[in-house]
């Protein structure tokens, strides 16, 4: 694994000046993520989502690899049509069969575990070899802070709004990464934008694997989370210090927690409201009228952490 | 090396499954739906086969399949799909951004109804729910037409001059599952034919990285990206031509935009596409013995319209009827007849039009409704009454 002097010392693949807004955890993953591909060339794809539309402006673009966005729904299956042209090419003769392209598709949560499922799972069931990232701020920021799957229960979206007969969103989040885990590909994991070594490393493991790797990344937005811009990494450490955002990786059907995580199984958990404090979405939260709903909330980071330890044999 | 044709007996989808193996795609993305499955079954079989090089990709909807298509022809590769009626209607999002982006993707539609009722048999509402995509669309009266079309559907889309996407199309069930006999040329023709593919702005070229799919902000070039769409396939029409001549002296076959039957002294005549041009030669040749001057103008290229050739062919004419497989529900008339009519409007004399609304839902397309809409156009030939809106043809 690359040590940080290394990776200081390679390409930034995302070039600067984009319009993402500052404190954005999106380009923070995609940097990261892409120095994890190491020296290889890289083909990326992006679906409609904040990311793609900061970084594509026309005739501008950011990205100093080839990219390609085409919608929403589908940069999974755009970029294994891209990977699948490799293939078809290599047979063809017209691409030497030594020549190393790493494929990855990124998309937002709600590009990823709403109007993208079908179109991911479907990549991941064939196996392209290219790397899916999902970075997840937890709701549709592009389009103004609406609610995804997921968006965490109690969470006020723009549309979960939190008036007199509602607390914002009245459903837990879904449990994604566990469902492209279901998928048996070789490589899948949590990471988070606050532990680079951790997310760089599980870029690098899953750019490595042959066949689909599944990268689900938790990422700050500022913007739609109502916290501070220049807390943005230590507001997604709090969600993997408080066990909302466990990190962990499934290597071949091998679950195991990550270290940042393992950690936590002897220090203990920090309780959910530590997350939730900084952020103006879970204002009405903490409430002493809302405490039920807090509670509810514990309930479920402690129901998914104890599931988690299950899996990875804790 | 003189061209080998070979005589076969099969279906439209196996000549077009064919066709797609000797144009030999680097992809092929595509989900079964019927009645296009013949085709993808018979190129799964190609490629278990290893009689291709192509990367088969079996996505899990026609959304993803034109979505893998839109990134495997970005990337730089030949990609040929085949769909149709809600496979197509799923798709849609997706169509106008394949030829946005300008990728020469080429589709077989075998042309079926949409939903409700349920129905899975053809009619021409699914490519008419696509007109306005951004594809050239080609129609193929028989098998023999649809493996023409398929194969000169690469050379046009690939075209530089064009690079737009292309669907071919043949009308489900009657086209694509009736056993005819129809003409194969040998795989070494059909490739020197279509040549290789030199993509532009190939994402797997690394070493010159682009992007594709940007995004334009309000104020941005948008209006100017669609004009350059409009200029191509205006362009495209040329390019059409001259791959139809080409490949007619290969094939021996004639192709044209519009095609003519019985139209030089014709005084009446009905403008169809697909299939059904079968059934009104037969008719026409039979209203002929009976002293009417009919005509057959079979349209082949319904997108770039080919207005100026229709007009050619019906500027003579006492009365017309147009046919047409699928509703526009609300609009003056089927697309082919709004379109037609529109084209007819700068002529001095104006010509009495009819259109007949057909075959939805594969509802038979007997010899004697089309033999009515002759006696009707005979009828309105003769100084009878144009009738007006538009008529259902063999509705119960």
């Amino acid at each position: 694994m690359a040590t940080l002097r290394e990776l200081t010392h390679r390409e930034d693949r995302l070039e600067g000046g984009h319009r993402l807004c500052a404190g954005c955890g999106a380009s923070i993953a995609v940097r990261q993520i892409l120095l994890g591909a190491g020296e290889d060339p890289v083909i990326a794809g992006c679906a409609t989502s904040c990311l793609e539309v900061s970084t594509s402006l026309y005739p501008y673009s950011s990205w100093k690899v080839p990219f390609i966005h085409s919608a929403f729904e589908n940069s999974s299956v755009t970029i294994a049509g891209v990977e699948a042209a490799f293939n078809g090419l290599k047979r063809a003769g017209k691409i030497p069969a030594d020549k190393k392209i790493k494929f990855v598709a990124f998309g937002g949560d709600g590009g990823t575990y709403d109007i993208g499922l079908q179109a991911l799972s479907g990549t991941m069931e064939r196996g392209h070899d290219m790397v899916y990232v999902c970075y997840d701020n937890g709701a549709y920021m592009n389009t103004g802070i609406q609610r995804s799957s997921a968006t965490p229960r109690g969470a006020w979206a723009t549309t979960a709004e939190v008036g007199s007969a509602q607390q914002g969103k009245t459903e837990k989040r879904k449990d994604l990464t566990s469902i492209i885990a279901a998928h048996g590909v070789p490589y899948v994991a949590q990471a988070s934008i606050s532990h680079w070594k951790d997310l760089t490393t599980k870029a690098e493991k899953a750019f490595a694997v042959e066949g689909s790797a599944f990268l689900n990344v938790l990422a700050t937005c500022p913007r739609g989370w109502r916290s501070a811009y220049n807390k943005a990494v230590e507001h997604a450490k709090l969600g993997v210090q408080t066990g909302y955002w466990p990190l962990f990786e499934v290597e071949n059907g091998e679950w195991s927690l990550s270290s940042p995580s393992k950690a936590l199984v002897k220090t203990g958990l920090k309780p959910v409201e530590e997350f939730l404090k900084p952020q103006g979405r879970f204002r009405h939260l903490l409430k002493p009228e809302n405490a039920e709903l807090l509670a509810e909330v514990q309930a479920d980071v402690d129901a998914y952490w104890k599931y988690l330890l299950g899996r990875c044999g804790e | 090396m003189p061209v080998k044709h070979t005589t076969v007996a099969t279906t439209g989808n196996s000549m077009v499954a064919d066709a797609m193996r000797q144009c030999a795609p680097d992809v092929v993305a595509a989900y079964p739906i019927t009645p296009q499955t013949t085709i993808v079954e018979e190129f799964a079989r190609y490629v278990a086969q290893g009689r291709v090089h192509t990367e088969y990709v079996t996505t899990e909807s026609e959304h993803s399949a034109m979505s893998a298509c839109i990134g495997a022809s970005a990337a730089g590769a030949r990609v040929i799909t085949a769909t149709c009626g809600p496979g197509l209607a799923m798709m849609w999002e997706m169509l106008y951004i394949a030829s946005g982006m300008r990728l020469p993707i080429v589709m077989l539609n075998t042309n079926r109804t949409l939903s409700a009722p349920i129905n899975i048999h053809c009619d021409h509402s699914d490519v008419m729910g696509a007109r306005d995509a951004g594809w050239i669309l080609l129609f193929a009266e028989t098998a023999q037409e649809a493996y023409d079309n398929t194969i000169m559907s690469v050379r046009i889309a690939e075209d530089p001059d064009v690079l737009l996407p292309v669907m071919s199309c043949l009308d489900g069930f009657i086209t694509t599952h009736s056993i005819g006999r129809a003409q194969t040329m040998d795989d070494e023709s059909v490739k020197s034919f279509v040549g290789d593919y030199t993509p532009q702005n190939a994402l797997l070229d690394v070493e010159n990285p682009v992007s594709h799919g940007n995004f334009v902000f309000l104020g941005g070039p948008y209006i100017e990206f669609k004009r350059s769409q409009r200029i191509a396939m205006d362009r495209s029409k040329s390019v059409i031509e001259r791959v139809g001549a080409e490949f007619s002296e290969l094939s021996g076959r004639p192709f044209s935009l519009v095609e003519t039957d019985m139209m030089e002294d014709a005084e009446v005549a009905i403008v169809v596409m697909g299939s059904s041009a079968g059934n009104v030669r037969h008719v026409a040749r039979q209203m002929r013995a009976e002293g009417v001057k009919a005509g057959l103008v079979k349209v082949r290229c319904f997108r770039p319209f080919p207005a100026t050739e229709l007009v050619a062919a019906l500027s003579g004419l006492k009365a017309v009827a147009v046919l047409d497989r699928s509703e526009s529900f609300g609009a003056e008339g089927g697309p082919l007849f709004t379109e037609t009519r529109s084209a007819l409007y700068d002529l001095e004399r104006r010509i009495p039009i009819v259109n007949y609304i057909y075959g939805l839902g594969g509802s038979d397309v007997r010899l004697d409704l089309i033999k009515s809409v002759f006696t009707d156009l005979s009828d309105i030939a003769g100084g009878g009454v144009v009738p007006e809106g538009l008529n259902y043809l063999g509705a119960r």
